[in-house]
């Protein structure tokens, strides 16, 4: 709206010729596009044409549900509560923080045996690791063994950032609060005599985790000349070079550590803790029978009402127990069946009128 | 640029507002006057502007400048165009500067500067603002194109050449446009563009006279006249620009186009005044002068043509709800974080991470904390995009709009023009519409329809044939495509179009060549010839017996001229006649051009002769004083010469003439100044103006040109007129051989076959102006040398002003019995809607007229409040009128408005029309256009006094209430006096049998009562309940008050629409204005927010597009707000599983760009494109419309079941995911990347279910969002193994798509979220269609599927359903119904509008009917065929009534009506025939009616009758 008028039409000469001439016109073109013609699908939605829908979705849901759920059933699983709130407990004398180191033994029974590769987690309830200065509170520079965050920690990590004026490795809130109980599994045979169940530490954390995110300082000598200058979290025991005796799974790139840095999505999680490889194809990985759990007992969940579980469990193609998604299917699908239905009689009550109503509209 | 919201309700004169912030700026420190000089002198000394710049400050203020040179006062704006807004270093902060004007988004870059606080930050901080500065930057470059665009044509506006005097070279050079400054001497030549607002000073055209078309600025085609400037016009040889000393002081630069005053002083310290006469304004046209010279007064951005321009009008709401709405959820958690937090406190848990000091916050300090981190999280993700989609999607809209081929006018090749960009929606709202009527719904073409000339009337029964003939042909060649009718039919087809050929006339041949009017018309307009000259217009058929009679006063003149007799002894008739004709043809302010040589006057120089001339004229002058001037200056020349000519009784050879044209006009001049001063009161009038002969300096242009052609023989003229009236009476006159044949300033010359040419000294010329309402010329006559007024003007102004006659003598009683007669005929053309003038004169003794003259000078070089000195005078001039008699001029309607007004009231749409004509014309014109039907009752309010108001509003209120049922409760106090009336909004449905809908007719006095502040509630109730309301009479500021109270009391959405200046107040109150590209100029279109070319194409405007666009924005905003509250609800759930910690699941990057790119297109391009109903099939069912007004999509349920459902999906979509990954070792990035996958894919399948139209964009749309997210989320979690913290999603996505829980959930999570939506759909699809519902059903069932051809418009629609037949109730029934909260989804399915509707529709309808029969024009007049009975039918009650067309009524229902007779004052009549049931309430217009009675001569014919009936029963009862 610069101008009322375009100079150009009047300076490059009076008035456009006649009609008929090659006078310029306005006239919009005639495309679809322009007219907004384009060719379209209208769906209507009625009951009549969207009950197939339904159908469809019943039909293709309750079979999955149901495959789901019996897939979910087939999963043998077995928690262990061992926060030893109840009096009774073995680990109950542990909450009390004068008894260091505190071990106590829970024995437990597997009615079925356990195939294939058995998957020992231990879970805690009431644990808030998607904390929102929680979930922060960490530096993936220094945990990816950038030297310079090594000893000099993100800001996100305080206060857990420095101590007694050296930086802290690994640095931040979820370091700091690694779970550290000791979980030993023993299989009792002939009612006292026992063996330990060989537990695998490592494979438990993404390969990705393991080999692109997580890295110890760059360095050739020892883990511990790597980590100098650095201290331990406040809360730990040992350093983080200490964590392990095996070298490839010791500093940032111990698995347990490194499983513990993935923050759980909701208060109550598990993490997978250690690996009961099945030994062959004859024989179940954990046999019925009984056993026991030798736990040191090291970290305090009661201050916050939090809970600890032991958790053996096999896996199948859609990952753990989870009885849930079956049912959900089952239930999405049958409602949708049923919604189905009800729109089938709707439709064939009403299709007659509203084909009399369209006309007398 | 923000629209101010005051200015839609205060429409403040043009010239108070200031324009742009250069006027603003300017305002302060300038004075209220500028001073001019010339460039070329040197600078005045330092005494010269002692008196006005003594103090420096008062120097500062007053503007003195010279010497462009010398950079002296260069203060002034200079002639560059920079519309630009920015430069290249200023755009950066004054572009971001204007952005953050909206506020918006200074709370989104605060919300994103949040982010840099550590404690509450959410998101990586740059992160967070990238959203903002992509919007930022997206409008920023959109602001920078615009800016370059102008600037591109700013450059090449500026760079246009133009003539201006240089000082060194002493000569005219060729500059450029911007080098132009004020006190440059221009020089343009003929068809030039004027560059700058420049004061005339010579002109080429010996009368000192220029013409320009404005055009450009204000669209008229006619040409305008300008004056050079008192003082120089008599400049004996060239202007000579060096010596022009004299100082112009004029107003300080404004935009008002129309005024201009000022005064030039001359060095020998005399006066002359300046008006808008003298003025060139920048953009206008020179035309039909070879050259002109003049000063420049305003340059640049100073001219008033660019003051005038303004930028198109922006309009914002909306969206504080979902706002406010998040803003509550963070207080909630607020709270509930409060809460936790204390709970949480004292347990030193692990994950509680302490202050970088060790301590703990205190809960308050954490809640405060965790509530802005949550403001964060929870808003990043609304508004900004929503901004951008909303605009983006009105952007579109506005292209659809402009782009529809529909909405194309073929004669004035112009699309539909949408002014304001975003509030195409409101057009779907509206609920009234305020129209004007001359120009909107007529044509604004007027055509010379019968007059009445001394109490005989002339019918001109020819004439009207023709006329009707034109329509004909007109409806023939708009439908070339034979209609399958019968042959019968295209028989008389044919015969119209052979008696068309016979009618057609030379002049218009050209034109009728091309066969329609239409492409006549167009023609015209392109080729921007004269307005108003379709042939229709210039084609008049005399009417005998008044041809004859002039023919016969022509002769009879003629001989008593030859014969020096005086023409005393014609008889009063014929004089009167004579004079009529005479009025008719000067009393105007037409120009005259040749046709062949369009704008270029013709002109003859005889520059050897002038001075003996003079001499010679003045000694003629001298010794015959009553000489006759007529028949050729010749005659004053050459006595022998001129005798034998007018002897002769042929047309005079005018090439022969020619010769002498100029001549003759150069002796008038002189001629007149003598005459003035030998009146004695004169010289101290004119002795400012230096009496030199006018400038007829040898001109170089002129003399290079050959001799030009002779002027026109035939009698082919073209007249340029400002108005369409004058051009209409100008061709009328010329009908009767009273031609004009020129028109100069100072004389107009008639031609007459047997008196030849007659010039008239033009003495004076009052024009027209509206609140006069009356124009008058005075003149001397050539025959009689009387000084004569001839005053044309409304009839209701001119009859006042008649000489009071007395009934003592015989002439008296003469008189009196023609004025009663011209009345009865004045109201007869009024009501056949014929627009009135009435013609008087009157003869000025000389004593009179030196008076008069004497004060009136005065008036005119006065420099201040010079107009309403002007007007003084001219009421002085405009008294004791004789009558001659009285005009009636056709402004037929336009095309299709009839059919466009029906389907808009069947849309729902109240169409009120606002006029300023007198109220039978307008009542006659809403019958002929169908506002007002012919069995409905009609109620008038004419009152003179408030008191009288209202009564006759409470008499009219208990009326209506009287004929609402009984079985309604309604407890409205009827006699509300004093108090408030307030069952306003609502009325019992009026569920009774079908009653006979109420019109309101009020005129402009009663109007202004009625608006009064104690009145406004009663009148605006009783206007409610009336189907049709017209206000006569009304000036444009009642007509913008009744918007205004309308829009505010009522709180519904307003259009008007209208083409003129006085529509424009009207147009920017309305929610929604539109302006009619007409004939009237651009003011209207300037002011409006859509421009369409013809008022039928406002149909397709509302009731399909406003349709579209609102439901497509409801739907898209209803989607958006659906969306965001999903999205919002997830993270909100997940506050229940985090602490409340405003922790986010979803990773930050997904939470910023989720509705930025991976959501926004399926939605922009549904919001674009999606049609839930198809054009035809809005078109066959205007009452859809209704949705919109109802605001059925968009409605506070429809909004809370979208969150409900928003609310539910966002359960599922969370508690799947959850229930799915309870306890399992997912992280939380893990686990909130498929709840996002799942979001997105819950959106894109909602959006399906929302989209009616799927074309190949929407699915390409959807399979690129999902794409997208997919993608990003792959590039994305594989880019860096260390960046993003806190989320750090290094590898999720590739680690979720080897989980077959993932597929589980994402597929099982969309499909249960929507399932309930899908299946209520689908019911209320099946058991409670809407009627939007039902009408897509139908028209997908009746069209294939498959897509359709390019076609016409009107086009059949195969087996379109036929418009609901129903009657569109009478709004005071169906606005309640609409207002209430009846949701669409309980209509049963049988009734649609049971509830509204009075009568149950069972008039079944052939479905085969086509919908060009339902929407084709079909003038009123044709016979009609049973299908094309349908739109009759309409009137909805079954009793078959025989389908009446155009105007002819019966009188038999007038007193047939419900309920008549038990309120005693009331009663029926029948105005006059045709008019149906008419109640007539008031009290002055019985007064008038009654003094009409008496004027009657004989008998009164029936209707009077019952008007004096009525008179006497109404006066009984008052």
């Amino acid at each position: 709206m610069a101008m009322s008028y375009n100079s150009k039409d009047e300076v490059d000469g009076g008035p456009p010729c006649a009609p008929g001439g090659a006078a310029k016109n306005r006239r919009p073109d005639n495309t679809a596009f322009k007219q907004q013609r384009l060719p379209a699908w209208q769906p209507i939605l009625t009951a009549g044409t969207v009950l197939p829908t339904f159908f469809i979705i019943g039909l293709i849901f309750i079979p999955i549900g149901i495959g789901i759920f019996v897939t979910s059933n087939n999963i043998r699983e077995i928690e262990i509560d061992y926060t030893g709130i109840d009096p009774s407990s073995p680990c109950n004398k542990c909450l009390s923080r004068n008894v260091t180191p505190c071990i106590c033994t829970i024995n437990f029974t597997l009615e079925q045996s356990f195939e294939g590769n058995v998957f020992m987690y231990y879970g805690l309830s009431n644990f808030y690791q998607n904390h929102r200065r929680y979930v922060k509170s960490r530096d993936d520079s220094q945990l990816n063994g950038d030297p310079t965050a090594l000893l000099n920690p993100s800001k996100e990590c305080e206060p857990y950032r420095r101590n007694e004026d050296k930086p802290i490795a690994p640095c931040g809130a979820i370091a700091n609060s690694m779970f550290n109980d000791t979980l030993e599994l023993f299989l009792v045979v002939n009612g006292s005599f026992s063996t330990a169940i060989p537990l695998k530490k490592k494979g438990i954390a993404w390969w990705t985790d393991k080999n692109v995110k997580f890295r110890n300082p760059p360095g050739e000598g020892p883990l511990q000349e790597r980590f100098k200058d650095t201290t331990k979290p406040v809360n730990w025991v040992k350093p983080v070079y200490l964590l392990d005796s095996d070298q490839d799974n010791n500093g940032f790139i111990n698995e347990d550590f490194i499983v513990w840095m993935r923050t759980a999505a909701l208060p109550t999680f598990r993490k997978l803790y250690r690996i009961i490889e099945r030994k062959s194809d004859l024989h179940p990985t954990l046999p019925a029978g009984d056993y026991f759990l030798n736990i040191k007992y090291n970290y305090p969940v009661h201050s916050f009402d939090g809970r600890k579980r032991m958790i053996l469990s096999t896996i199948s193609w859609m990952g753990g127990k989870n009885p849930f998604l079956g049912i959900a299917y089952i239930t999405t699908g049958s409602i949708s069946f049923l919604l189905g239905v009800v729109l089938l009689v709707i439709n064939h009550k009403y299709r007659n009128s509203s084909n009399t109503a369209d006309i007398t509209i | 640029m923000e629209r101010d919201p005051a200015a839609g309700e205060d429409p403040a004169p043009p010239d108070r507002r200031p324009q742009g912030r250069r006027g603003r700026r300017r305002r302060r420190r300038e004075s209220r006057t500028r001073t001019v000089r010339s460039n070329l002198q040197p600078p005045p000394p330092a005494s010269a502007h002692e008196e006005g710049a003594a103090q420096g400050a008062r120097r500062r203020r007053r503007w003195w400048w010279w010497r462009p040179g010398r950079g002296g006062a260069q203060h002034l704006a200079d002639n560059r165009l920079k519309t630009t807004k920015y430069t290249l270093l200023s755009f950066v902060p004054k572009n971001l500067f204007e952005q953050f004007h909206r506020l918006a988004n200074v709370y989104f870059v605060l919300i994103a500067l949040l982010n840099f606080v550590p404690a509450v930050n959410a998101f990586q901080p740059g992160l967070a603002l990238a959203p903002v500065l992509f919007i930022l930057a997206v409008t920023a470059f959109k602001d920078l194109w615009e800016d370059y665009s102008r600037h591109r044509s700013d450059q090449e506006i500026n760079h246009l050449g133009c003539l201006v005097f240089s000082r060194e070279e002493k000569q005219y050079v060729n500059r450029f446009w911007r080098e132009i400054r004020v006190g440059d001497f221009v020089r343009l030549r003929c068809n030039e563009i004027i560059p700058a607002d420049v004061l005339l000073l010579s002109s080429s055209n010996p009368d000192g006279l220029c013409h320009i078309e404005t055009a450009n600025l204000d669209g008229e085609t006619n040409l305008k006249r300008r004056q050079v400037v008192r003082g120089f016009s008599e400049l004996v040889s060239e202007f000579d620009p060096l010596t022009f000393t004299s100082v112009i002081e004029c107003e300080r630069p404004n935009n008002d186009l129309s005024r201009f005053r000022g005064c030039i002083t001359h060095e020998n310290g005399k006066k002359a005044g300046l008006h808008k006469e003298n003025l060139l304004l920048r953009g206008c046209t020179v035309r039909n002068t070879e050259a002109v010279v003049g000063i420049v007064i305003y340059a640049g951005h100073e001219t008033k043509a660019l003051l005038n321009s303004s930028g198109p009008r922006y309009k914002r709401s909306m969206l504080e709800r979902q706002m406010n709405c998040d803003v509550l959820w963070c207080v909630l958690l607020l709270v509930w974080h409060g809460v936790w937090v204390r709970r949480y406190q004292e347990k030193k848990a692990l994950f509680d991470v302490p202050e970088a000091d060790g301590g703990s916050l205190s809960p308050v300090t954490a809640a405060v904390y965790s509530f802005l981190t949550m403001i964060i999280v929870l808003q990043v993700l609304i508004p900004v995009s929503l901004y951008v989609s909303i605009e983006i999607v009105k952007v579109c809209q506005v292209y659809f709009i402009n782009q529809d081929v529909d909405l194309y006018d073929e004669e004035t090749d112009s699309q539909l023009q949408c002014r304001a960009l975003n509030i195409t929606e409101d057009l779907g709202q509206i609920r009234y519409i305020f129209s004007d009527k001359t120009g909107t719904l007529t044509e604004n073409r007027m055509v010379f329809r019968r007059c009445t000339v001394s109490g005989m009337e002339y019918s001109h029964d020819a004439n009207a044939q023709r006329l009707a003939r034109y329509q004909e042909a007109d409806s023939d060649s708009e439908e070339p495509v034979p209609r399958g009718g019968s042959l019968s039919q295209r028989g008389s087809i044919g015969s119209h179009q052979s008696v068309r050929l016979v009618h057609r006339t030379q002049s218009t041949r050209s034109h009728r060549r091309t066969g329609s009017r239409a492409e006549a018309r167009r023609a015209s307009m392109l080729s921007k010839h004269t307005a108003f000259s379709s042939p229709m217009e210039t084609d008049i058929t005399p009417d005998p017996k008044l041809l004859e009679k002039v023919s016969e006063c022509d002769r009879c003149l003629a001989v008593a001229r030859h014969q020096q007799h005086p023409p005393a002894h014609l008889s009063p008739e014929l004089s009167d006649v004579f004079d009529f004709f005479i009025a008719l043809t000067i009393c105007n302010t037409v120009v005259v051009t040749a046709p062949d040589q369009p704008r270029q006057k013709v002109r003859v120089r005889f520059e050897q002769l002038k001075s003996p001339v003079k001499t010679l004229e003045g000694l003629l002058r001298r010794l015959s004083p009553s000489r006759l001037t007529g028949c050729g200056s010749a005659a004053s020349l050459f006595p022998a010469k001129s005798s034998s000519k007018s002897g002769s009784s042929f047309l005079p050879v005018l090439s022969a003439d020619s010769a002498l044209l100029g001549l003759e006009e150069k002796l008038s001049q002189p001629a007149q100044a003598q005459a003035v001063a030998s009146e004695g009161c004169g010289e101290d009038g004119w002795a400012s103006q230096p009496c030199a002969p006018e400038g007829c300096a040898p001109d170089p242009c002129a003399l290079e040109r050959a001799p030009p052609p002779p002027p026109p023989k035939d009698p082919e003229l073209r007249y340029e007129a400002e108005s369409p009236d004058e051009a209409a009476l100008v061709y009328a006159a010329r009908a009767y051989n009273c031609a004009l044949v020129q028109r100069l300033q100072d004389r107009v010359a008639v031609q007459l076959p047997h008196l030849g040419r007659l010039t008239f000294p033009l003495l004076h010329t009052l024009g027209f102006d509206s609140t006069r309402k009356r124009m008058s010329v005075v003149v001397r006559h050539p025959l009689t040398q009387e000084i004569q007024v001839y005053t044309k003007g409304a009839d209701s102004v001119v009859m006042d002003l008649l000489l009071p006659c007395s009934p003592d003598d015989a002439r008296g009683r003469h008189q009196k019995k023609i004025r009663s007669k011209t009345q009865n005929y004045l109201n007869l053309y009024a009501v056949e809607g014929l627009r009135t003038l009435c013609i008087a004169k009157r003869v000025l003794s000389k004593e009179e007229y030196a008076c008069w003259l004497q004060s009136h000078l005065e008036a005119e070089s006065a420099v201040d409040n010079r107009e309403e000195l002007l007007s003084q005078s001219a009421i002085r001039l405009e008294t004791n009128l004789h009558l001659l008699g009285a005009t009636g001029v056709e402004d037929r309607l336009q095309d299709g408005v009839p059919e466009t007004i029906a389907k808009l009231r069947q849309a729902g749409l109240q169409i009120w029309v606002l006029t300023g004509d007198k109220q039978e014309t307008a009542v006659n014109i809403a019958h002929a256009c169908k506002l007002l039907d012919q069995d409905e009752e009609v109620i008038t309010l004419n009152a003179d006094s408030q008191e009288a108001c209202a009564a006759l509003l409470d008499q009219c209120l208990a009326y209506v209430q009287a004929r609402t049922p009984p079985g309604a409760p309604e407890k409205t106090p009827a006699g509300g006096a004093g108090g408030r009336f307030y069952p306003l909004l609502r009325l019992p449905p009026e569920a009774a049998a079908p009653r006979p809908c109420l019109s309101l007719v009020i005129d402009g006095r009663s109007l202004a009562y009625a608006l009064e502040k104690s009145l406004e509630d009663k009148f605006l109730f009783l206007a409610k309940q009336c189907r049709s309301v017209l206000c006569c009479r009304s000036t444009p500021l009642q007509k913008s008050m009744v918007v205004k109270l309308v829009r505010s009391k009522l709180k519904a959405m307003t259009l008007a629409i209208g083409d003129g200046a006085n529509d424009v107040s009207m147009i920017q109150v309305a929610d929604v204005g539109v302006g009619i590209s007409g004939q009237e100029g651009m003011q209207a279109v300037m002011a409006s927010d859509f421009a369409v070319p013809r008022f039928r194409y406002l149909e397709r405007l509302l009731i399909v597009h406003g349709h579209w666009c609102y439901s497509r924005l409801a739907n898209m905003v209803l989607y958006f707000f659906y969306k965001n509250t999903m999205f919002v609800g997830l993270l909100f759930w997940f506050q229940f599983f985090c602490g409340f910690s405003a922790s986010a699941m979803i990773d930050q990057w997904y939470l910023i760009f989720f509705n930025l790119l991976f959501s926004s297109l399926p939605q922009l391009v549904t919001g674009v494109l999606d049609k839930d109903v198809p054009a035809e099939a809005l078109l066959a069912q205007p009452q859809l419309y209704r949705s919109g007004q109802n605001m059925e999509e968009y409605r506070p349920r429809t909004f809370w079941w979208n969150m409900a459902d928003a609310a539910f999906q966002s359960l599922v979509c969370f508690f799947i995911p959850y229930l799915a990954y309870y306890d399992s070792d997912a992280d939380v990035f893990t686990w909130g990347t498929p709840i996002t996958a799942i979001a997105l894919l819950t959106f894109l399948l909602h959006l399906g279910i929302e989209t009616k139209t799927w074309t190949w964009l929407n699915w390409t749309a959807c399979g690129f969002s999902a794409l997208l997210f997919f993608t990003v989320a792959f590039v994305y979690n594989s880019s860096c193994a260390t960046c993003y913290p806190p989320s750090n999603p290094y590898w999720t996505m590739q680690t979720l798509t080897g989980d077959p829980l993932f597929y589980l959930t994402c597929l099982i999570a969309p499909i249960t979220a929507l399932l309930p939506r899908l299946f209520f759909k689908a019911l209320q699809g099946s058991l409670f269609p809407t009627q939007l519902q039902r009408a897509r059903q139908l028209a997908k069932r009746s069209s294939p599927r498959k897509p359709r051809a390019p076609r016409d418009p009107r086009g059949p629609l195969p087996g379109a359903p036929s418009p609901d037949t129903s009657e569109p109730s009478c709004p005071g029934a169906s606005a309640p119904a609409s207002q209430d909260d009846a949701s669409p989804g309980s209509w049963p399915p049988g009734a649609p509008e049971a509830s509204e509707e009075p009568s149950p529709v069972d008039v079944s309808v052939d479905v085969s009917v086509p919908l060009r029969e339902a929407s084709g024009r079909r003038a009123p007049g044709r016979p009609s065929g049973p299908r094309a009975a349908v739109p009759e039918r309409r009137s909805g009650d079954s009793r078959a009534k025989p389908a009446r067309s155009g105007r002819t009524a019966s009188l038999s229902s007038v007193f047939s009506l419900p309920h008549f007779g038990s309120p005693g004052w009331i009663s029926s009549l029948s105005l006059v025939g045709g008019l149906g049931g008419v109640w007539q309430l008031s009290r002055s217009s019985l007064h008038g009616d009654k003094r009409e009675a008496e004027f009657l001569p004989g008998p009164p014919p029936p209707r009077d009758g019952d008007l004096c009936g009525l008179g006497q029963r109404a006066a009984d009862y008052f």
